[in-house]
């Protein structure tokens, strides 16, 4: 009976650790240091979102220049959650057609360069691609590889600024410096929402520390009364006056996917 | 389902064999199945050459030609049984021999656990370098469909995979052996000589019909992508005889029995890919070694842009020297591939290569891009500077040309 009490009791804190109880996560006592502070608030925010083993979803990209002119990207993406290290994706293409069946495999990295391979359907060829490329757009978007990777406190070094009213209620702004040299950022600036650590808005400042683009969230929709997923995500570039937005569906999470799922023959069989 | 669709002549009987199986395999499941799923391409190509060609019947400069390969798509068992078909037919106004159909796959695919299982049809890739494709040995070169020798006749085989921790074991059965293309009479971009494909020889006269094996392990470990296989079989790559059987002096191919060991291996650093591939092959008549080693070094964000360009540098090395059939027996080959990273997906690859032997250059450049959600286009231009007849490349000196195609996908 007393083993019984401790087993539920340890449960029941373990519970709480996953951010299962919002009301105790909330009551964090935060240090008055901004940089631990800052630190501590993106520990809370990877905290809230641990526990979902794997997610299954896919989404539309708008592409939009200057002129207005659109064209649009489908895919389905699915997400494997590795503890202590990043995430590993595969992201398959349906739409524009020419590049249907094109899949992209990551293993991203809490600290180093993340693993990346690209099957090209018509040569029914993968290809291990270089990491340096985190920088760079993702299918001509203007969101670049590092901006979908997955979130890994391990990335950046943070400092908080300061609370601010924002979609979510209050915020805390902070700001966030990637630590991989190959970063196309000097800095982001993120807005986390203090009841549920969500990130409603992120200003990129680039290798000049000019405003480069800014990402505004929305929609966020509760999964397994733990996990907040946006529905909808719009990027804004201010130098080129491109945007790129992202209509996500919904998700499915802890289908049975494992690793076996995600390696260069499902890469290959990806349709 | 006719004949003729499938397969250009009546001799390769094991595809026969292998589609009956997989329709058998649909039928069987068809209480499963759910609605196919189509997709695939159409391709119209237009072609100019700078001079007529230097042999009887290549007197003309512009050729256009047709391509449709469409795919079907089923999927049941909750997408652990698939089965993909693919056909491919080409008409071409010029050349018979380029005008041709294929079943590119025709593969049932069965994934359970750490195990994944394919019968019928299929192309296999295997290999890392851009420039030569040493270890892609699984497949037959449709030698009609492009120089580059990208384009592969659909394999009968059952194969079956592992997945585990030390990495992928594919293990593979090719039923039956498929006969390179070559082009014909009226087409450009060949030697002197016809190649009599149907005429075909082989080693060990029934071997046709033979069955081959071949397996491979693969492993991702730290910056490394490794391959090692062994294949024992019919070398893809035939060597020609004189056959004097016709008014004119016609090639007949002759394919011998080999045991292949390769190896690929690719190192990605930051900016950098280190490339090789390595091979040994042994038949009754030679052995030898061979290589393609290389680099491909990115520089991403070009001067503040979203442009990336890529420098390419390869080295192509065979044993046997000038005496073998390999092109790429001492040559090097340089490129450079501009990537825009824009909407419509632009792309531009330029490369040259130098037979160190011959002294023999040709250039390359292949640029594409989007027209929109359902068209792409790609211009292709070629430039053969080959003045030394001892070089099978100075068969095309009278080839350059530049050729346009339009794809629109479904």
């Amino acid at each position: 009976m007393y083993k019984k009490i401790l087993k539920i009791m340890s449960v029941s804190s373990f519970a709480a650790m996953l951010g299962l109880m919002s009301s105790q996560v909330s009551a964090v006592k935060f240090s008055s240091d901004p940089q631990v502070k800052g630190l501590q608030i993106a520990e809370k925010m990877k905290a809230r979102d641990r526990g979902w083993s794997d997610s299954q979803t896919s989404l539309t990209m708008v592409l939009k220049n200057a002129a207005g002119q659109e064209s649009t990207r489908e895919l389905r993406a699915k997400a494997l959650e590795i503890q202590d290290d990043g995430d590993k994706s595969l992201n398959i293409f349906d739409y524009p057609r020419d590049i249907k069946g094109t899949a992209f495999l990551s293993f991203s990295h809490a600290v180093g360069a993340d693993d990346q391979w690209l099957y090209l359907p018509a040569l029914k060829r993968v290809k291990r691609i270089a990491s340096r490329n985190k920088s760079g757009p993702f299918v001509g978007s203007e969101f670049a590889y590092e901006d979908l990777a997955s979130f890994e406190v391990e990335k950046y070094t943070y400092t908080y600024l300061r609370d601010e009213p924002c979609k979510g209620g209050t915020c805390f702004v902070i700001e966030q410096t990637p630590v991989d040299k190959y970063s196309g950022y000097t800095r982001l600036l993120n807005w986390v929402d203090q009841a549920e650590y969500r990130s409603w808005k992120t200003e990129f400042y680039d290798r000049r520390n000019s405003l480069l683009k800014t990402l505004k969230v929305e929609g966020f929709k509760l999964y397994l009364k733990s996990y907040w997923r946006a529905t909808g995500m719009s990027m804004v570039n201010h130098q080129t006056k491109k945007t790129t937005d992202l209509l996500w569906s919904v998700y499915e999470f802890k289908t049975g996917l494992t690793d076996q799922d995600f390696n260069k023959n499902t890469l290959r069989r990806a349709k | 389902m006719p004949k003729a669709f499938f397969t250009s002549n009546n001799t390769d009987v094991s595809l026969d064999v292998f589609i009956l199986i997989g329709i058998f395999c649909a039928i069987f499941y068809s209480n499963k199945l759910v609605a196919v799923e189509i997709a695939g391409s159409s391709e119209f190509e237009v072609t100019a050459y700078a001079e007529n060609g230097q042999f009887e019947n290549q007197d003309y400069r512009y050729n256009s030609s047709l391509a449709l390969s469409p795919e079907f798509f089923w999927e049941w068992n909750s997408g652990d049984s698939t089965l993909v078909v693919t056909p491919f037919v080409r008409v071409d106004a010029r050349d018979d021999e380029r005008s041709h159909t294929d079943i590119r796959e025709f593969d049932f695919t069965y994934v359970k656990d750490t195990w994944e299982l394919h019968a019928g049809i299929r192309k296999v890739f295997w290999g890392v370098t851009e420039f030569n494709h040493l270890v892609d040995v699984i497949n037959q070169t449709d030698g009609v469909e492009s120089l580059d020798g990208e384009a592969k006749l659909g394999q009968p085989m059952l194969s079956m995979s592992r997945f585990t921790d030390w990495g992928i074991i594919d293990s593979y059965i090719l039923i039956g052996f498929r006969k390179r293309t070559f082009v014909g009479q009226k087409g450009r971009l060949r030697g002197e000589f016809i190649v009599n494909k149907n005429e075909a020889r082989f080693e060990n006269s029934r071997e046709e019909e033979a069955i081959n094996y071949a397996l491979r392990w693969s492993h991702s470990l730290a910056v490394f992508d490794v391959g090692v296989y062994w294949f024992s079989g019919i070398d893809r790559e035939p060597i020609f005889e004189p056959s004097s059987s016709y008014s004119s002096l016609q090639l007949t191919p002759v394919y011998e029995n080999i045991d292949q060991i390769g190896v690929d291996v690719q190192a990605t650093v930051a900016s950098w890919l280190f490339k090789f591939e390595g091979l040994h092959q042994s038949s009754n008549r030679e052995e030898y070694l061979a290589s393609q080693l290389g680099f491909e070094y990115t520089v991403y964000g070009l001067a503040n842009s979203v442009t990336d360009v890529g420098l390419l540098l390869e080295y192509g090395w065979d044993e046997r020297g000038i005496n073998g059939k390999a092109i790429a027996q001492n040559d090097i080959y340089i490129g450079t591939r501009l990537a825009l990273n824009d909407a419509a997906g632009s792309t531009l690859l330029m490369s040259a290569s130098y037979d160190v032997d011959f002294h023999t250059k040709n250039i390359l450049i292949e640029a594409s891009r989007r027209l929109n959600d359902r068209w792409t286009i790609t211009i292709e231009g070629l430039i053969v500077e080959g003045d030394n007849s001892k070089d099978p490349v100075a068969a095309l000196n009278n080839d350059d040309r530049l050729q346009l195609s339009v794809q629109r996908f479904f």
